[in-house]
Formats: structure tokens, C-alpha cells, sequence
């Protein structure tokens, strides 16, 4: 038998509360060179799952029962000095963090050549095998990276030596725990390209475990879903992710927002509730506290598997449901009102030389939701906090805010002006000081913004449920935290609320609750929202207009849906391709480290280059339709269109 | 290949990291700690009840009278029961210590507090001045001050708790640089909190573990300060039976008579070292958490 096969597996951990079961029954086989997706929200068991594959579990973690076998090879039976041979040979791990699995001390070309040791490759060998591995990944100049140590490359960069590693060690399982997580959208598409690659190559058994459907679905060849331990969904991933069969992957589908799908056409829909307590998981389908269509045999019984629909699901009404009805029709947006709320002027904002955000120029409207995109280091942060009055200094350009002069610093701001302005931040888990109460973070933002809802109302308006409000805050999930922030912004009824990422922390099924927050709020108050999402999904759910940052330059400007239909600038096109289908670029490899050339600063990477008045001269500012402009050498009628 | 290449070879290959060993609990070192400390803190309180003698009694005719069953740690120059007056000398310094303890705490938290909330130039005008206060030596900082003060319990208070103000200013500092940056305080900032609001209200909560470890760090470290200065004369009148003063009165002594040495040298060192076992395991709790 080849692949892997799991038969009834459960694993426990040892807590002060007793034996704590996080995988609980789950059976499954995957033929060698498939890949097998395992989705569910944090905390689904999904992690542990993965570290029980490699036999590789915390301390206190506990398999209690069941069989793993990979090619014929009964991992759980093997002895340490076995177990060992068996992973250096047969089994790859590659984690979120590559940056924490390479070995900061030692230069990356020799942490490969060590790999290849142990496959009896010839030291004298060893190099050029290493420069291959290396290219074979597409890093640029391999004989430069070689030489480099783990810190001198990039998030991306180092994900692309752990898979040259994997890459080296020929192994029959790959485990690839949340690999593209934290990776830009365009990064993450290219490594989506040679984990493809990957598969083809090795002849592997690949397991991706991820929260993210849409990457799943994209290599996946079959697809379980875990909620609470268990394996409630199992199938091909085409069947799966399209026409799910369980109440939970239906409503985890509903709430991933689509790309290109707007909140005026369809709305998302949060899972209520939480995940169960996995010390006390409900006594019947553990699925059944959240479930829309439980009735009394789901909360008594626990469904067992059945193969209903050429899938196997754990649901007692798996042939009956009618799940489309989980889609809930769109919501009419308010327009946003005339005139101009705040006004950006040529900002910008230097770390020493480096102008983080250059030149930015741009206004929002009252009432209207300004989704702004780019990667990580586009400056996108920077100038969030540059309108808030906080972030670096020099600076020059200037902010008016209803038409009046917004001082850059915060302290010297009016508090009326403090009063109008909120944010949002992105790590649910620093945002609220955890020494407090919910009452008391909420009763602070009242009394200083000089609110008049009743900290009861503010909560309830976040959809904060009212128990919550003697709780620490510690002791709040990431999306009730952040609802406390939401609803802390909101306290003084601003006009303005920058929200950093506010969702991008969350599970798929607890963002589209907070998002839901946020556009409810917005509906009723009429506030403005500049919105920063490295999601194009998120940003054109809830976007009126877009901006596409890059390297600290507004690159595109203009309405959503014009934006991301195009014709639009180069970046934006990558962007919104690596968004679509998440499809390998045409670009061949990135450059390395490119410097901010004199001309545009795409240009080293932009598939549409067009020779040297790119690289040389800083592209103009189109305008290609009313209120859409494009900073981008190409004539208008060249500008790359939308696939959609 | 070496084993530990084989390892990291085989670790980069899987990305298997070592699990995270479980934090070891040290109920041991906390309870002996905890029985030395409340030990002499007792014996501070009811030391009259505990002792066998006066220790201010004078026997001319039992100078340098050796352990026995009367005297069961000797006697000293003046025939005064070493034992009682090992007994009576945790007293001055168990006042002292905690007092001046206490201070450098509270001083140096606010100060701290206040030069990593408000940044800049601020900071930097209290780090400085406090490095200037680091670079004179403590001892001859203290000479002066009780010479021009006087000796009382309330200067050596003061001498000790000053000397520490910017070691504890600086971890909290150190500390509250790190909370200014979260974005709790930002928010704090955004909805304009006072300043007092934003470093008590907002940070203090959130540094009290730091605060904690200083305090029984500072807590050791005063002791030994306390028994120092009266070592070298600084300390209470002459004639007490104080540790300090007592290792000093009696050293020409260490060889003939080492129980008049050993005694409140060992009942320093105990006290120093109970204090040690509980900050230690104190910080090792704070620290798993």
C-alpha cells in the first residue's frame, strides 16, 4: 500500500483540566502523489493533526489510538533510532515561519549541502546539486544565496530554500503547514506555483494544512474538513469546496468573501457562535450549537461517517439539506455624500532616506469606504498612521480633514479632531490592554470621546454579547477582541475610521462577522472608512473606491469596480491574477532586491516593461476613465485588462 | 557527518523543531526561601520573647565564653549572649531594607513610567541625569549623606532607596518602552488620554510583573546594603547588635572567637539568600505564564 493511510486516529493532551481530545477519530487515505487538503478554523485540530503525522507532538500530547501508515510504514510502531532514520529519509515539514526552521548561524547553501549529506550525496557534489536545488526553486542567482545567511533573505525567499530543502531530501510525505500564511499575494501565488512544481517532481504524498479554502481548493486533489477534532467532511476537493455536503463547509464557503463578488451583490454570512470547549465538546454532533438546520437528533447523536454524494460526511441530514440557502442576498450600501472628508496632499514619510510613503495624494469622501491594497513594506501601514498623527518624522505634504489643516503630529491635535478620527488595529491580541475589562475599555473610549451611547448599546451594536462585558479581555477569541476594538472606535460616532488590516488575523468564519460589523456600522453611521486589506477579496467586498500601493507610491487610483476590472496598471493586473486563480505569474523570477530604480518602481517586475523609458523615467499619471488614474508609461489603450 | 550536523540536517529537512519543554516548577527552592525569609521577619517582630538573654547585658566574667548549653553561640568582648543578639539584630535591618525598598520602587516605577511614556526629550534628560547619579560611587555618597544628615534609621532609608531609584527606573523604562508600542496604548493616545491616565491607568497594570522581580531583587540587594553600611560605621549607634556593625566589632576576633563573626555573618547570608530563592522562583512563575 503506498500513500498515506490514517485509520481512526485520536490524540489527547495532558491539561490541568484532564485529557483534552484534539483529533478524535479521524480516518483517511490519500494514494502516493496526491496532495490532501486539511481546512478548519484554529483551534479545528488541524495543527495537531499535522504534528501527529510526523509523530511529533508537545510534550503533554498523547496519541491515544489509531494507525498512521505511510508507503507500507507503521510510523506510530517505529522505535526512536527508527523513527529518526524515518523522518531524515522519508518526511518534510515545511512551517509558516521558514525563517525559524533554517538555522540562523549557518549560510543557507550549507544548510542544503547537510540535507544532501544524508541522502549519500558526493561532498564534492554537494554544490552543484545545491546551486540546482536553488534554481529549481527560482531564486535568482543561486550561487549569491548560497552564500547568504537565513536573515538576508526575504519571508518569501526563505519559504523557497525550505522547499529547495524538500526538495533535496526526496521524501514520500510532505507536511505543509500554513506555507504561504503571512506571504504577500504575489509572493504567495509563485510559491503556490512550485509547491505544483513540487508535487510533480517528487512523487510525494502532500498534506496542506490551511484555513484557507480558496488555496486548498487551487492544489488540492481531495480536501478534509476538521471542525472540533473530528473529520466532518471528506472528499474530492472539486466536489468539496463546489457542492458541500456538511452544514459547516457550506457555511465556511458563505463566509469567505469571493473576489470581485461586492457586498451590494451577495453578503457574507458569520458561522454563529463559537467553536466548542474541546474539553467538553457538546454530546451530540458537535457541529449542532452553530448549525442553522440542528434539529433534536443532532444535539442527542453524534452522526456517524457515511459516504453520501460519493463523500464521506458526518451529518445526520447530509442528503436532505438544501445548503444553497446558506447564501443571503446583497445589501444596498448608502452612497457616499458629496464633498470631501479628508484630503491627502503629496504625503510623504521618510525612515531616514527611504520615503516609506512618497508623494501620496488622494481624498475620500464622507461616507465612503476607501479599500487601500499592496504587500507588506508598500507603505500602506505608514500612511495609516501618518493620518492618525502617529509614525515617522520627517515629513512633508499635507492633511486636511473637512477641509481644515489636520496637524501631522497627534499632540497637536484638538480634541474635537481626536473625537472624529478612530482606528482599527490588526493584531486582535495587543489591541485591547490586558490588564482590563471589556466595561472598562469601552467606558474609557465613552468618557474620552465624549460618548453618549451606554457602553451596553456600543457593545451591542458590535454584536458583543452583553455577558462579555465583565470579561478580560484576555480571555476574549480574536474576533470578540476585535468587535471590542470596533466598537471602542466607534464610541465618539466618528467621521473617519482607518482600519489596518482589521480582519486579517481571523479565521475565514469570524472575519465575516467583524467585516459585517464594520459595513453595518458604516451603513448606519454614515462614517468613512480608509480600509487596508492585503486581500482584494476583502477589499472589493467592501470597498467603494481602491488604491494599489507599491513601494510607497499610489500606483492606481479610482472606483472598485474599475480598478479590478481593468484596464488597470501592471501590479494591480499581477495582483488581481494572483487573487483570481491564484495562478503561477508570467513573470519569470523576481529580481534580486531591486533597487528603487530611477524610473517606476514596478518596472523590474512588471511583464509589460517596455524597455528602458520604464526603467529610467518615473511613469505619468493617467487618467483612464473619470476619477481612475494609473501611474504607468503604457498608453491607456496597452494598460493590461481584466480576465474577469 | 557529526551528530549535531546529522540533527540540523535532519531538522532543516523536516522542520521539526524541539518541542517546548515544559517550564519546571521550584516548589523547593520557593519554600526554603519563603521559610528563611519569614523566619527572620518573625523573629524581627518578637525577637524579646525568643531571646535568652539581654542582648545589651554585659558579663565581664564571660568574655569570649565559647557554645555551650547556656550560650549556645558563645559570647563576645563584653561576655553579650551572641545568640540573643543575632535574634535582635534582624530588627534594624529587616526596618531598613523593606522601607528603603519600598521607596526605590515607588520612585523609581514613576520615574520610569514617565521617561518611557513620554519619550524623547523627556527620556533622555532623566536617563541622563540619572546615569550622572550612577557614575558617583554609592558608598561615598552615602558617607556624605549621613555625615551631613546624621545617623537615623530614616537617612539610611533614604541613602539606600535613592542608590536604587535608577536601577529600578531602568527596568521599568526598559518595560514600558516595550508596552508604548503595542497598539493599546496607541489607541489610548488616539482617544487622547492624559498622560497620568496613559501610565497608570493603561501601562502600570501591564508592567507589574517587572515591578515585582525589582522589588525582591531590590529587596536582597538592600539587605546587603543595610548590613554594609553599618559594617563600615554608617549603620545604627555603636553598640547595637546589629549584623553589620556586629561582623565589624568583632573581626579582630575571627580567629580566637569565630562564633562572634559567624553568627551574623551566616544570619546575613540566610536572609540574603531567602530572599534570592523567593525572587528567583517568583520570576520563573511570572515568567511561564
Amino acid at each position: 500500500m503506498t500513500g498515506l493511510l490514517v485509520d481512526g486516529l485520536r490524540v489527547s493532551f495532558d491539561t490541568r483540566r484532564g485529557p483534552v481530545h484534539v483529533v478524535d477519530d479521524v480516518s483517511l487515505d490519500v494514494p502516493r502523489g496526491a496532495t490532501l487538503g486539511v481546512v478548519g478554523e484554529s483551534g479545528s485540530g488541524k495543527t495537531t493533526f499535522g504534528r501527529a503525522l510526523a509523530r511529533h507532538l508537545p510534550s503533554n500530547g498523547r496519541v491515544l489510538d489509531g494507525h498512521i501508515s505511510v508507503d507500507g510504514t507503521d510510523v506510530l510502531a517505529l522505535s526512536p533510532r527508527d523513527l529518526r532514520a524515518w523522518r531524515a529519509r522519508e518526511l518534510a515539514v515545511v512551517h509558516q515561519e521558514a525563517g525559524a526552521t533554517l538555522d540562523p548561524s549557518m549560510r543557507v547553501g550549507a544548510q542544503l549541502a547537510e540535507v544532501l549529506g544524508q541522502q549519500d550525496v558526493a561532498r564534492d557534489a554537494r554544490r552543484d546539486r545545491v546551486r540546482d536545488l536553488l534554481s529549481a526553486v527560482r531564486l535568482p542567482d543561486p550561487d549569491a544565496i548560497a552564500r547568504r545567511y537565513p536573515h538576508e533573505l526575504s519571508g518569501g525567499q526563505q519559504q523557497r530554500v525550505v522547499i529547495a530543502a524538500v526538495l533535496a531530501a526526496r521524501p514520500s510525505l510532505v507536511i505543509l503547514d500554513e506555507p504561504t500564511t503571512g506571504l504577500d499575494a504575489s509572493v504567495e501565488a509563485e510559491i503556490l506555483a512550485l509547491l505544483e512544481d513540487l508535487r510533480r517532481d517528487l512523487d510525494a504524498t502532500l498534506v496542506l494544512i490551511s484555513h484557507d479554502l480558496g488555496l486548498v481548493g487551487q492544489i488540492c486533489d481531495e480536501v478534509v474538513v476538521l471542525y472540533a477534532g473530528q473529520v466532518v467532511e471528506r472528499g474530492a476537493a472539486a466536489d468539496v469546496l463546489t457542492t458541500p455536503r456538511h452544514p459547516y463547509t457550506a457555511a465556511l464557503l458563505a463566509s469567505a468573501p469571493t473576489f470581485g463578488v461586492p457586498r451590494r451583490q451577495r453578503r457574507l454570512l458569520a458561522i454563529a457562535g463559537t467553536p466548542p470547549d474541546p474539553a467538553a465538546p457538546p454530546p451530540g454532533c458537535r457541529f449542532a450549537p452553530r448549525c442553522a438546520f440542528a434539529d433534536d437528533t443532532c444535539r442527542a447523536d453524534s452522526p456517524p461517517a457515511r459516504v453520501v454524494d460519493g463523500r464521506t460526511v458526518r451529518c445526520h441530514h447530509a442528503e436532505l439539506l438544501d445548503l444553497t440557502a446558506t447564501a443571503r442576498p446583497g445589501a444596498d450600501a448608502p452612497v457616499p455624500r458629496p464633498g470631501s472628508l479628508l484630503q491627502l496632499n503629496g504625503l510623504t514619510r521618510r525612515y531616514g532616506s527611504l520615503a516609506v510613503v512618497d508623494d501620496v495624494t488622494l481624498d475620500i469622501a464622507p461616507g465612503e469606504v476607501f479599500g487601500l491594497v499592496g504587500e507588506s513594506g508598500s507603505g500602506k501601514t505608514t500612511l495609516a498612521r501618518a493620518v492618525m498623527g502617529i509614525g515617522p518624522r520627517p515629513r512633508s505634504g499635507t492633511m486636511r480633514l473637512s477641509g481644515n489643516a489636520l496637524a501631522p503630529v497627534l499632540r497637536r491635535r484638538g480634541r474635537a479632531v481626536l473625537r472624529r478620527m478612530q482606528m482599527v488595529f490588526q493584531q486582535p491580541d495587543t489591541t485591547l490592554n490586558p490588564s482590563h475589562r471589556v466595561r472598562t475599555v469601552l467606558a474609557r473610549a465613552l468618557e474620552t470621546l465624549d460618548g453618549t451611547d451606554s457602553v451596553e448599546t456600543l457593545a451591542a451594536r458590535a454584536q458583543l454579547d452583553a455577558a462579555l462585558l465583565d470579561a478580560r479581555s484576555t480571555d476574549l477569541s480574536g474576533g470578540q477582541k476585535q468587535r471590542v476594538a470596533i466598537a471602542r472606535a466607534f464610541a465618539g460616532s466618528p467621521d473617519l475610521v482607518v482600519c489596518d488590516e482589521p480582519v486579517s488575523a481571523l479565521d475565514v468564519s469570524v472575519q465575516a462577522g467583524v467585516l459585517e460589523v464594520l459595513a453595518d456600522e458604516r451603513d448606519r453611521t454614515g462614517t468613512s472608512y480608509l480600509f487596508i486589506s492585503h486581500d482584494l477579496a476583502v477589499i472589493g467586498y467592501l470597498a467603494d473606491r481602491v488604491g494599489v500601493m507599491y513601494r510607497g507610491q499610489l500606483v492606481e487610483v479610482g472606483a472598485t469596480d474599475d480598478v479590478l476590472s481593468g484596464p488597470h496598471h501592471p501590479y494591480t493586473a499581477a495582483l488581481v491574477l494572483a487573487a483570481q486563480r491564484r495562478e503561477r505569474r508570467r513573470s519569470a523570477t523576481p529580481p534580486a532586491q531591486a533597487a528603487i530604480a530611477t524610473g517606476c518602481r514596478f518596472a523590474a517586475r512588471c511583464p509589460h516593461h517596455l524597455g528602458d523609458v520604464c526603467a529610467e523615467q518615473p511613469p505619468p499619471l493617467r487618467t483612464v476613465a473619470e476619477g481612475h488614474q494609473v501611474r504607468c508609461h503604457l498608453p491607456i489603450d496597452q494598460l493590461p485588462k481584466g480576465t474577469a | 557527518m557529526t551528530a549535531v550536523q546529522e540533527r540540523r540536517a535532519v531538522a532543516v529537512a523536516t522542520g521539526v523543531a524541539a518541542p517546548p519543554t515544559a517550564r519546571r516548577r521550584r516548589p523547593i527552592a520557593l519554600s526554603v526561601g519563603a521559610v528563611l525569609v519569614g523566619g527572620w521577619v518573625l523573629i524581627a517582630a518578637f525577637w524579646p520573647y525568643l531571646a535568652p538573654y539581654d542582648p545589651q547585658r554585659q558579663h565581664p566574667t564571660l568574655r569570649f565564653a565559647a557554645p555551650s548549653g547556656a550560650h549556645w553561640l558563645g559570647t563576645d568582648q563584653f561576655g553579650r549572649d551572641t545568640f540573643s543578639r543575632m535574634l535582635a539584630g534582624a530588627r534594624p535591618v529587616l526596618e531598613i531594607a523593606p522601607l528603603a525598598t519600598g521607596l526605590a520602587l515607588i520612585a523609581g516605577t514613576l520615574i520610569g513610567l514617565l521617561a518611557g511614556t513620554c519619550g524623547r526629550w523627556v527620556d533622555e534628560l532623566i536617563m541622563r541625569v540619572l546615569d550622572a547619579v550612577l557614575v558617583f560611587p554609592a558608598i561615598i555618597a552615602s558617607i556624605l549623606f549621613v555625615a551631613m544628615l546624621g545617623r537615623s534609621v530614616t537617612v539610611l532609608v533614604l541613602v539606600i532607596g535613592l542608590a536604587f531609584v535608577p536601577i529600578v527606573t531602568r527596568s521599568v523604562r526598559a518595560a514600558t518602552l516595550v508596552e508604548r508600542q503595542q497598539p493599546y496604548v496607541e489607541a489610548a493616545l488616539l482617544r487622547g488620554e492624559p498622560l497620568w491616565s496613559l501610565m497608570l491607568r493603561e501601562i502600570l497594570p501591564n508592567i507589574s510583573r517587572t515591578v515585582l522581580v525589582e522589588a525582591t531583587s531590590r529587596l536582597g540587594d538592600a539587605i546587603f546594603a543595610a548590613a554594609t553600611l553599618s559594617f563600615i560605621g554608617l549603620g545604627q549607634q555603636p553598640g547595637s547588635p546589629d549584623w553589620g556593625a556586629s561582623v565589624s566589632d568583632n573581626r579582630a576576633y575571627l580567629q580566637n572567637a569565630p562564633w562572634t563573626v559567624l553568627s551574623p555573618a551566616l544570619a546575613i547570608a540566610s536572609l540574603v539568600i531567602g530572599v534570592a530563592l523567593v525572587a528567583d522562583s517568583l520570576r520563573a512563575r511570572l515568567d511561564a505564564r
